[in-house]
C-alpha cells in the first residue's frame, strides 16, 4: 500500500477551481517533486493535505486513514508535518525552544507537574532538550540554540523550519519551496540535507519545487501541476522531457 | 561547546525568575522591618495589600495579554466574580467556620475556582474564534458582571437561600432571615482577612505558577500560538485547548485578587472603579508599562502605579498630569523588546491586515 494516496482531491475557491480532480501516489521512503508554475496550486495542495482547507471533493489516505478534511493538529499527529513557503518560524522564542515545542506530542508531562517542578518536569524537559539538540546538529544549528528564531538569517531560519517539523516525529515530510530564496551553494547544501534526512530518519518527502535543478536533482518521480491540474506524473526525467510540460515551463 | 551553551540557557531564565523572586523577598523583608519598627504611615500601610492585589491582577492578566497574546479588557469582572463568591461564603460561614485559618483559605479557592470557571464559560466561545473576539467579549462580560452585581439580592433562612432581582422585599422570607447580597449595596460585613502575609504569600503563589508555566511544555504551546497560530496547528498544538488553559488560569489569579480585595474593606460594592472598565484597563496599563511578557516588570510597573499616584496625592492638581506623562514617556520611548513589538504593531496594524487574511502560503 502506498504512504500517500490522493484521489480526485478538489477545491473551489467561488468560481477559482485551484486543485481539481488531484492525484498522487507515494510510496514509502520516496523523495517525490510537486512542481508547476507560479499559482497553479501546490502549496493549495499542501493546504488540503494537512487540513488548512477542507476539500470540495475528494479524499487523501495516508497508510490507509483519511487525513483530508481533518483538523490540522490531527493530521499532523496522524504523522504529516510541514513547512510554508512564507517562513513561519515562532520568532519570540529561541531556536531551540522551536524544536522543543515541536516535540510537544513526542514528550509529555502534564500541567501539574510544570508547575509544581516535579521530579519528571526536570527529566523530561532534559529529555527534550537531547533530542532537540540533536535535530539541530543535523541541520548545523546547534551552536546558535539560543539565538531568537527571528534573529537568524534566512536560509537558517528554512532549516529551523524543517527541524521543527521533524521533531513531530512523521512518517510524510511536506516541504513547500525549502530553497526558496537561497543561494546556488546553499541550494546544493539543502539537497544534501535533504537526500540525508531520507536516509537518516527513513523519511518519506513530498516536496514543492520551482527550480528544476532542485527537482531533478533528487526527485525520483515528479508530479507537474498546471493551472490546479496534474499536467503530467512518473519518473523525473521522463517528465521533463514531456513537451506539454516543456511549454508549461517555457509559457510562463 | 553545545553541553555549555544548553546549560547556559537553563541558567538565563533561572537566573532572571531568580531576580525575580529575589525582588519580592527584598520587598518583604523591608516592609516587615518598617512594620517591626513602626516607621509607617498609615497610608503606606492602607496600601500594602491592595499593592498585592494590583501585582497579582498584572502578572495574572500578563499571562492573557502578553504569553498568550490575546488581550483581554474585563479581567475587572473576574476579580469582581471572585470577590462576590468568597466574600458570599465568607458572610455565611463566619458563624459555622469560626477560624480564619480554615475559612479565609477556603475563601480563596472558592473565589478563583468560580473566577476561573466563569474564565471558561467566557472562553469556551470566544478562544475558537480566529481573530481578536476576546477584547470585545471580555469587555462585555466585566460590564454585564458589575451591572449583575447591583441588582442581585440574596437572602438566607431557614428555608434556604433565596434570589431576587428586584428588591429585598421580593425574596420572600422568613422572618428570622438575612439578606447577604442587598443589590448595589452590596455585602456588608466580610470578615477583614486580608493581612499583608497572605497577600504576599498569595503574589508569590501567582508569580511562581505563572513563571512555572512559562517555562513548561504547556507555556511553549502557549507560546507558539501567540507567534504562529497557523505553524503551531501544523505541529500538532491543540489551540483551542491551549488557549483556554491560559485564559482559565489567568481568570483563576484575577479571582484570587478580587478575595483579597473583598475580604480587606467593610462593604463591597461593584462600580466602574473598582470592578468596571477603570479598573480593567489600569491593570492593562500596569501591564504595558511593565513590558508585555515581562512578569517582573510587572509587578514592579503595579508597585509603583499603585503608590505613587497616592503619594502625589497633596499635588493633585498635578498628579494626572504626571501620571499622563510618565504613561506617554514610557509608551514612546521605551525600548524593551515587547514594547518595540507592541508600537510596531500598532503603527503596522492597517499595512499588514490585508496581507493576513489572505490564505496559508
Ligand atoms: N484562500 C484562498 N482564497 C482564494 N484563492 C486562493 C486561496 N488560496 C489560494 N488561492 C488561489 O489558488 C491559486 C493557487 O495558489 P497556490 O496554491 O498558492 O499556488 P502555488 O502553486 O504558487 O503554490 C492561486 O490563484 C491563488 O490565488
Ligand atoms: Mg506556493
Amino acid at each position: 500500500m502506498a504512504l500517500l494516496e490522493v484521489k480526485d482531491l478538489s477545491i473551489h475557491f467561488g468560481g477559482l477551481k485551484a486543485v481539481d480532480s488531484f492525484y498522487l501516489k507515494i510510496e514509502k521512503n520516496q523523495l517525490y517533486g510537486l512542481i508547476g508554475p507560479n499559482g497553479a496550486g501546490k502549496t493549495t495542495v499542501f493546504n488540503l493535505l494537512t487540513g488548512v482547507y477542507k476539500p470540495t471533493s475528494g479524499e487523501a489516505r495516508l497508510d490507509g486513514k483519511i487525513i483530508s478534511g481533518k483538523k490540522t493538529a490531527d493530521v499532523n499527529k496522524m504523522g504529516v508535518a510541514r513547512t510554508f513557503q512564507n517562513i513561519r518560524l515562532f520568532n519570540n522564542l529561541s531556536v531551540l525552544d522551536n524544536v522543543k515545542t515541536g516535540l510537544h506530542n513526542q514528550t509529555r508531562y502534564s500541567m501539574l507537574t510544570g508547575i509544581l517542578k516535579l521530579p519528571g518536569y526536570f527529566k523530561k524537559e532534559a529529555e527534550m532538550d537531547k533530542k532537540a539538540m540533536e535535530l539541530l546538529e543535523v541541520f548545523d544549528l546547534h551552536n546558535e540554540a539560543q539565538t531568537l528564531a527571528c534573529n537568524l538569517p534566512y536560509g537558517k531560519q528554512r532549516k529551523l523550519e524543517i527541524a521543527r517539523a521533524l521533531a513531530t516525529n512523521p512518517k510524510l515530510l511536506l516541504l513547500d519551496e525549502p530553497a526558496a530564496g537561497m543561494n546556488p551553494n546553499e541550494t546544493q547544501e539543502l539537497m544534501d540535507t535533504i537526500r540525508f534526512i531520507r536516509d537518516k530518519f527513513d523519511m518519506t518527502i513530498l516536496l514543492i519545487e520551482h527550480d528544476m535543478r532542485l527537482v531533478s536533482g533528487i526527485c525520483e518521480e515528479i508530479t507537474v501541476l498546471n493551472f490546479g491540474q496534474v499536467l503530467a506524473s512518473g519518473e523525473t526525467s521522463e517528465v521533463l522531457k514531456n513537451p506539454e510540460v516543456v511549454t508549461a515551463y517555457l509559457g510562463e | 561547546m553545545k553541553q555549555g551553551s544548553r546549560l547556559s540557557n537553563m541558567k538565563k531564565s533561572t537566573k532572571t525568575n531568580g531576580i525575580t523572586y529575589l525582588m519580592l523577598l527584598v520587598a518583604f523583608i523591608v516592609v516587615q522591618i518598617f512594620t517591626a519598627t513602626d516607621s509607617m504611615t498609615n497610608l503606606i500601610k492602607g496600601l500594602l495589600v491592595p499593592a498585592c492585589i494590583y501585582i497579582i491582577m498584572a502578572v495574572s492578566l500578563n499571562l492573557t495579554v502578553g504569553i498568550l497574546g490575546e488581550l483581554s479588557l474585563g479581567h475587572a469582572g473576574f476579580m469582581c466574580v471572585g470577590a462576590f463568591a468568597s466574600s458570599f461564603f465568607s458572610v455565611c460561614m463566619r458563624d459555622v467556620i469560626t477560624s480564619e485559618w480554615v475559612r479565609f483559605p477556603l475563601a480563596i479557592i472558592i473565589g478563583g475556582v468560580v473566577a476561573a470557571l466563569f474564565g471558561f464559560i467566557v472562553g469556551i466561545p470566544v478562544l475558537r474564534l480566529r481573530g481578536d473576539y476576546l477584547a470585545i467579549v471580555t469587555l462585555a462580560f466585566g460590564e454585564i458582571i458589575k451591572n449583575l452585581m447591583n441588582v442581585l439580592y440574596v437572602g438566607l433562612d431557614s428555608n434556604g437561600f433565596h434570589f431576587s432581582m428586584k428588591g429585598t422585599t421580593d425574596l420572600g422570607m422568613e422572618a428570622d432571615g438575612k439578606v447577604i447580597v442587598k443589590g448595589a449595596l452590596g455585602i456588608t460585613g466580610t470578615p477583614r482577612d486580608s493581612t499583608f502575609v497572605v497577600a504576599f504569600i498569595l503574589v508569590v503563589i501567582t508569580v511562581f505558577v505563572v513563571l512555572n508555566v512559562v517555562n513548561s511544555r504547556q507555556g511553549r504551546a502557549i507560546m507558539s500560538i501567540r507567534d504562529n497560530r497557523i505553524a503551531a496547528e501544523s505541529i500538532g498544538i491543540n489551540i483551542t485547548k491551549y488557549k483556554l488553559m491560559a485564559f482559565v488560569v489567568s481568570a483563576f489569579f484575577a479571582g484570587i485578587a478580587g478575595v483579597l480585595y473583598s475580604h480587606n474593606i467593610a462593604t463591597l460594592t461593584a462600580t466602574t472603579n473598582n470592578f468596571g472598565y477603570n479598573m480593567s484597563i489600569m491593570v492593562l496599563v500596569y501591564v504595558v508599562l511593565g513590558g508585555i511578557g515581562n512578569i517582573r516588570g510587572s509587578i514592579i510597573a503595579a508597585v509603583i502605579l499603585t503608590v505613587l499616584p497616592e503619594l502625589l496625592r497633596e499635588f493633585s492638581d498635578y498628579r494626572m498630569l504626571v501620571y499622563s506623562l510618565v504613561l506617554i514617556f514610557m509608551m514612546l520611548f521605551s525600548s524593551s523588546p515587547a514594547m518595540v513589538n507592541f508600537r510596531e504593531k500598532l503603527s503596522l496594524k492597517g499595512k499588514n491586515k490585508s496581507k493576513k487574511e489572505k490564505g496559508v502560503a
